[in-house]
């Protein structure tokens, strides 16, 4: 039997008195597409940040691929083959799109921390970063500084920073959210084409998407995830009809 | 895959743009060096000349940390101190014939002035860079005043108040200079500058230089592809330290003298304002940096008592006004002159400078006459034969109608752009 590619075991995180994320255990198998839903301030990101180690753990534990990663520096399980996008575009401004795409390339490539050589010496990383463009529709705006990258292709962008290190778990952070509908519809195609055969972690409010794209959903209220299921038992669970109908129903009262 | 190679080479600058942005320069620069001795520059023109070579070298060295990877050092001369003790250490000991440093020419100290203070930097580097931002800021004040008192209390290391002396013309030769006419030392300095400057440059062009750029933009990114901003900011911080030492190197060599002075904070602000009114964003811009200041530094004085408030005023405009410097200004009126609308752009742009010069008419006879009356020694400001004593009222003409003027202009020439659809 293989190790699923990421397992959380009774992870809780709390800040100061508030516990966001309570006992929460998940096993997500290699190849599968996992979202995971809930409404807002439910801890969705604060789960993002504790798999990809911006957080460490206050109890529990990560695995990624059945190696220990709670407490790792986020680099190093970048290394490991775990890669994530953010929900505000992270990319870097001042630099081109190409230049983007190319830093995300380098360390994949054993480019290290090398100054006694070119960045453009290396032949595999420019064509690595070339497919990555091509891979993400961005070919023709290779030379753009991202600052100036309309407000989709900073998204675009943001996901091919994040695959570009060829990591074969991907984790993305609400990639459609402010998204036009054809803008998110190429944004859905470009995720499936990216995660083809890698394992997928999704986060996202447009239920269109996560219906779309997930072979499997968690529902996360309030730190805890009240179900995990496919698409099909999500719909009528009737736990899950009330967290979010509750949430969405009397806007004023959540406190 | 070799279609797509061919496809990245279209994606990637021309050949042609690439000599134009980058062999081009350094062609003409290279020129500029061979064509200097040729006017047959008097002794002031070329100890001016050495002590910009110099600054050239330390400032786009300071630069590395600054601009490329956004870290504000106040204590920045520590490594090109230390640099430049080490190298008058083995000038001294090439004197003695100590040991291996008998053979040692002096031509190559700055190798040495580059090895020490990259070492210095990666030591102090090792905690200093663990942080970034106003942390990292002041840890380098606390490390630049540290080592400025401990440079007093170890004198046979820093030689005391006077500091230790050198004689730059002993060892073997090289390159059939001896070292001791300033002719000889114009050629060390141009062959360090011009080294050090194609060194970082092609800084710039590696991986580490890259994301020491995406380092400063987005550190938290840059753990999120697998690299530690810790990390890339320590080895920056030693290969600034390293061409701080080289310069340090070249001072040595030229002043045969290091004092715990050249530690100080004082060179340590120099450097970033060399660098910052040069500009920080641009790669040339420590370079224009280092040379007018080095030229304002030394020649200013000669005309004025108050050259030190016209460099502070100046730096003060530049953060203001013009944040990205004098490459800011040369570079924004190079495009502009080429841009769809040049006549506009140089009519305002002349509009501009009227009302700077106005301004700065106003403001030296102020500066002037106030420095005048405040020495007390009863001096008048009599500048091309005029008149400026402190109780008249035409002196106070001479400072409030060219100061309004300009303003006014300015301000009309700004009121005008905001108008202009963006």
């Amino acid at each position: 039997m293989t190790a699923p590619a990421l397992s959380l075991k009774n992870l809780c995180k709390s800040f100061g008195p508030a516990r966001i994320i309570n006992d929460v255990s998940l096993d997500i198998a290699k190849g599968e597409r996992h979202a995971i839903i809930g409404p807002n301030g439910a801890g969705k990101s604060t789960l993002f940040n504790l798999i990809s180690g911006l957080y460490t753990p206050t109890s529990g534990t990560v695995s990624l691929n059945g190696t220990l990663i709670s407490g790792v520096p986020p680099f190093e399980i970048n290394r490991m083959g775990l890669s994530r996008s953010f929900q505000v575009s992270n990319i870097f401004a001042n630099m081109t799109v190409r230049e983007n795409v190319r830093c995300g390339v380098l360390h994949s490539l054993g480019q290290g921390y090398s100054f006694w050589k070119s960045v453009t010496a290396s032949k595999e990383v420019q064509e690595k970063t070339y497919a990555v463009l091509e891979h993400c529709s961005l070919l023709d705006k290779a030379n753009t500084p991202a600052a100036l990258l309309p407000y989709a292709d900073q998204r675009a962008l943001e996901i091919a920073i994040t695959i570009a290190g060829g990591a074969d778990v991907i984790l993305l952070d609400e990639p459609t959210a402010g998204m036009s509908h054809s803008e998110t519809d190429r944004a859905v195609e470009l995720i499936r084409k990216s995660t083809e055969g890698k394992t997928l972690v999704i986060v996202e409010h447009d239920m269109g998407v996560i219906f779309d794209l997930a072979d499997r959903i968690s529902v996360l209220v309030y730190g805890e995830i009240i179900a995990s299921a496919p698409p099909s038992e999500i719909r009528g669970d009737p736990k899950v009809r009330e967290a979010y109908l509750g949430d969405e129903a009397l806007p004023e009262e959540t406190a | 895959m070799s279609d797509a190679t061919q496809s990245y080479d279209n994606l990637a600058p021309s050949t042609a743009a690439k000599f134009r942005q980058r062999t081009l320069p350094i062609l003409i620069f290279v020129a500029v060096i061979l064509a200097i001795p040729m006017t047959d520059p008097s002794r002031t023109v070329l100890t001016l000349i050495h002590q910009m070579a110099i600054n050239i070298v330390f400032a786009l060295a300071y630069n590395m940390l600054l601009g490329k990877g956004g870290m504000l050092s106040f204590g920045h001369a520590v490594y090109f101190g230390l640099g430049g003790y080490f190298c008058l250490h083995v000038m001294n000991w090439i004197e003695e014939g100590s040991g291996i440093w008998a053979g040692y020419p002096t031509f190559f100290l700055p190798v040495l002035g580059f090895v020490a203070g990259g070492i210095c930097a990666a030591v102090i580097g090792s905690f200093s860079c663990r942080r970034s931002g106003t942390t990292f800021a002041m840890i380098s004040l606390g490390v630049a005043e540290l080592v400025f008192s401990g440079a007093f209390m170890f004198d046979s290391l820093f030689g005391g108040e006077q500091g230790i002396n050198g004689d730059r013309m002993n060892g073997p030769e090289v390159f059939g200079l001896s070292m001791g006419p300033m002719s000889d030392i114009y050629w060390f300095m141009a062959f360090w500058t011009v080294l050090a400057i194609v060194g970082m440059y092609a800084f710039t062009r590696t991986p580490l230089g890259r994301l020491s750029e995406a380092t400063r933009d987005n550190p938290q990114r840059v753990e999120f592809i697998g690299y530690n901003p810790t990390r890339v900011r320590w080895l920056v911080f030693t290969a600034s330290g390293a061409f701080a030492g080289l310069a340090g190197g070249m001072s040595a060599v030229n002043y045969e003298i290091f004092t715990p002075e050249a530690l100080s904070l004082i060179p340590s602000g120099f450097v970033l304002i060399m660098a910052y009114v040069g500009g920080i964003t641009y790669f040339a811009g420590p370079i224009m940096g280092a040379i007018v200041l080095t030229y304002m530094s030394s020649m200013l004085s000669d005309f004025t008592e108050a050259w030190l408030l016209y460099l502070g005023l100046m730096f003060v405009a530049i953060v203001m006004y013009a944040p990205r410097g004098i490459a800011g200004i040369v570079f924004g009126f190079w495009d502009g002159v080429r841009g769809a609308d040049s006549g506009a752009f140089v009519k305002k742009w002349l509009a501009q400078l009227a009302g700077c010069v106005l301004m700065l008419l106003g403001l030296i006879v102020l500066i002037e006459v106030s420095v005048r009356w405040s020495n007390g020694w009863g001096e008048v400001f009599e500048p091309y034969g005029m008149h400026f004593p402190t109780n008249s009222v035409l002196t106070w003409i001479a400072i409030l109608v060219p100061l309004a003027a300009g303003a006014a202009i300015l301000r009309y020439v700004s009121r005008e752009k905001e108008e202009m659809p963006a």
